[in-house]
């Protein structure tokens, strides 16, 4: 028994007679198997409590079928050829995504309070692979939002884009959207550590998030600076890459490749950002 | 029991193989030094005990030691490897049980271990066999699909150090392993410690404030006072360098100074109170 105590995991990662290129390689991947480790976690716990998804569907039905419903009787917002439904759907997606993602750092505070972030941080995991499995975790939950709202969008009569590509481009743009909000939402809970503070701090960031963006009316009919204020926030490009690919007909103010960009650049940033700040937490 | 330990020791004692040493090692947070040049050895096969008041500077060193908290300065080789330089190889070699509740309520036992195994990378081949290795050592098979919310405290810390030890660790650090436990529930932990150490031959460095925790289990403690280590011995050695007939409670208060209950300050107390609380 005592020759195995001498460790034995990780023979791949040190193994010398390995080339540059294949220790990159086994690098790559064991940090994309711990990212989804990490991922995996948190979606065991979700599966072992459903009635969660099912409370967040109530948000964006208030949404779309009360907000929508009034604004689209009135007319007062320039949305094109579409209609104010058709408009604001892939907003309401976006907004139900964000509001669940912001508050996703409260977990953060909670695993601090216990041992849990200590037991992460002293596991050869890469402190990215942390912060990124996470995210991607919390795009489960954005994904659950997604089919709540294509049914809630087809109850209304949205003129959805059945297109597949279309769709799987929804799906992707959902993924990123959870992911990079969530991680912005880490970074806040490393900074202020407490849940009385984070629980703050959420409420106030969500609406100004929410209306400093194209997700309920047009940009162009903002005040100057509030225009400067959501061409900086990614919500507006997480809706603007939404539009043509949810709805049929909707139409996208940027180009979907530059919302993509924009989109992965700030999840990027945030992921580095965090990973610096994360093991702070256990400190 | 000592006498015991003094025993099990002789072995490897024999091979005198120094597998984690300290060096001048130093956490300055603001004004207050929690630990101050530490310097401390610890062979191959040992139980080590670093035992204290709070506040003392005990779980500030295992910190250190498992890389979550960087040192302001000095440095420390765990398992051949300096923690300051060469972290990510550190936690490779190691395994931790923080003082905090650490297990996750909200998978089940098997779930819980099966994410620790693969994040330490064990071959899908022998992780199954590993997991119920694991389970079945620390006499929790039958809860393996159990919420772990739904565990007792001494089964959530059996199954945190079974989750520390899955990856067969040179090093295995555990932090209070049996705060808030009942009586009953801290033998059996200490029970498991003990079989581990036997059967896999791993080198334990705890913490602890029982008195009667070290003297059971380790075979060399340090008291540590205000950062610095007090005093350095096995239990026996310790006792009698106080006078005949002396406890290890009577060195513990000798050594730190420590008489009346002064211990904690709000936040330790509430976080070992809510760690009591939650594994109990």
């Amino acid at each position: 028994m005592k020759s195995q105590a001498q460790g034995v995991l990780h023979e791949d990662s040190v193994n010398p007679t390995r080339g540059l290129i294949g220790q990159s390689f086994a690098t790559a991947l064991n940090f994309a198997t711990d990212t989804m480790t990490i991922a995996e976690l948190e979606a065991r716990k979700l599966h072992h409590d459903f009635t969660e998804l099912l409370t967040r569907a109530v948000q964006p039905a208030l949404w779309l079928l009360i907000f929508g419903e009034v604004l689209a009787r009135v007319k007062a917002i320039p949305t094109g050829s579409i209609s104010y439904m058709d408009f604001m759907t892939p907003g309401i997606l976006a907004q139900s995504v964000l509001f669940i993602a912001i508050f996703y750092g409260i977990a953060v505070i909670w695993e601090r309070d216990l041992g849990i972030v200590h037991k992460f941080l002293a596991s050869p995991a890469p402190r990215s692979a942390l912060i990124l499995g996470k995210a991607l975790s919390a795009s489960e939950r954005g994904l659950s939002q997604a089919v709540i709202v294509y049914l809630l969008a087809l109850l209304v009569g949205v003129h959805i884009n059945w297109n597949l590509p279309a769709m799987l481009g929804v799906v992707v743009v959902v993924i990123l959207g959870s992911a990079l909000f969530s991680t912005f939402s880490l970074i806040i809970a490393c900074i202020v550590r407490t849940r009385e503070r984070f629980m703050g701090i959420g409420q106030l960031l969500t609406m100004p998030l929410f209306f400093a963006s194209n997700a309920i009316y047009p940009i162009s009919i903002m005040p100057l600076w509030l225009q400067a204020v959501s061409r900086v926030n990614p919500l507006t490009y997480e809706v603007d890459a939404l539009r043509p690919l949810m709805v049929a007909g909707g139409t996208s103010v940027y180009g979907i490749v530059t919302d993509l960009v924009a989109l992965v650049l700030a999840m990027v940033i945030f992921v580095v950002i965090a990973a610096r700040l994360y093991p702070r937490v256990a400190m | 029991m000592a006498t015991q330990h003094t025993q099990l020791v002789n072995e490897p004692r024999t091979a005198t193989k120094i597998i984690l040493e300290t060096k001048s090692l130093t956490r300055r947070f603001r004004t207050l030094t929690a630990v101050d040049k530490l310097n401390v050895s610890v062979q191959a096969g040992e139980m080590f005990g670093l035992v204290g008041p709070n506040g003392a500077g005990k779980t500030t060193v295992i910190k250190m030691l498992t890389t979550i908290l960087p040192p302001t300065s000095g440095t420390a080789l765990v398992a051949g490897h300096d923690i300051v330089k060469h972290s990510a190889r550190v936690r490779s070699a190691i395994g931790y049980v923080p003082q905090l509740l650490s297990a996750d309520g909200s998978l089940t036992g098997y779930e819980n271990l099966l994410i620790f195994a693969k994040l330490y990378h064990i071959p899908r081949s022998e992780r199954k066999e590993r997991i119920h290795d694991a389970l079945n050592f620390m006499g929790l098979s039958e809860f393996a699909d159990k919420m772990v919310r739904e565990y007792s405290g001494g089964m959530i810390r059996r199954l945190e150090v079974a989750e520390s030890m899955l990856h067969r660790p040179t090093v295995l650090f555990l932090d209070e392993p049996t705060v808030g436990l009942d009586p009953i529930a801290r033998k059996t932990v200490w029970e498991h410690i003990q079989r581990l150490r036997s059967d896999y031959g791993a080198t334990i460095l705890m913490t602890t404030h029982y008195m009667e925790e070290a003297d059971e289990l380790c075979d060399r403690v340090a008291i540590m006072h205000l950062g610095r280590v007090a005093a350095i011995g096995t239990p026996s050695e310790l006792k009698a360098s106080v006078g005949e007939g002396a406890t290890l409670d009577d060195v513990f208060v000798h050594y730190s100074g420590y008489e009346v209950d002064s211990g904690g300050n709000w936040r330790e107390v509430s976080s070992t109170r809510r760690v009591a609380r939650r594994l109990g």
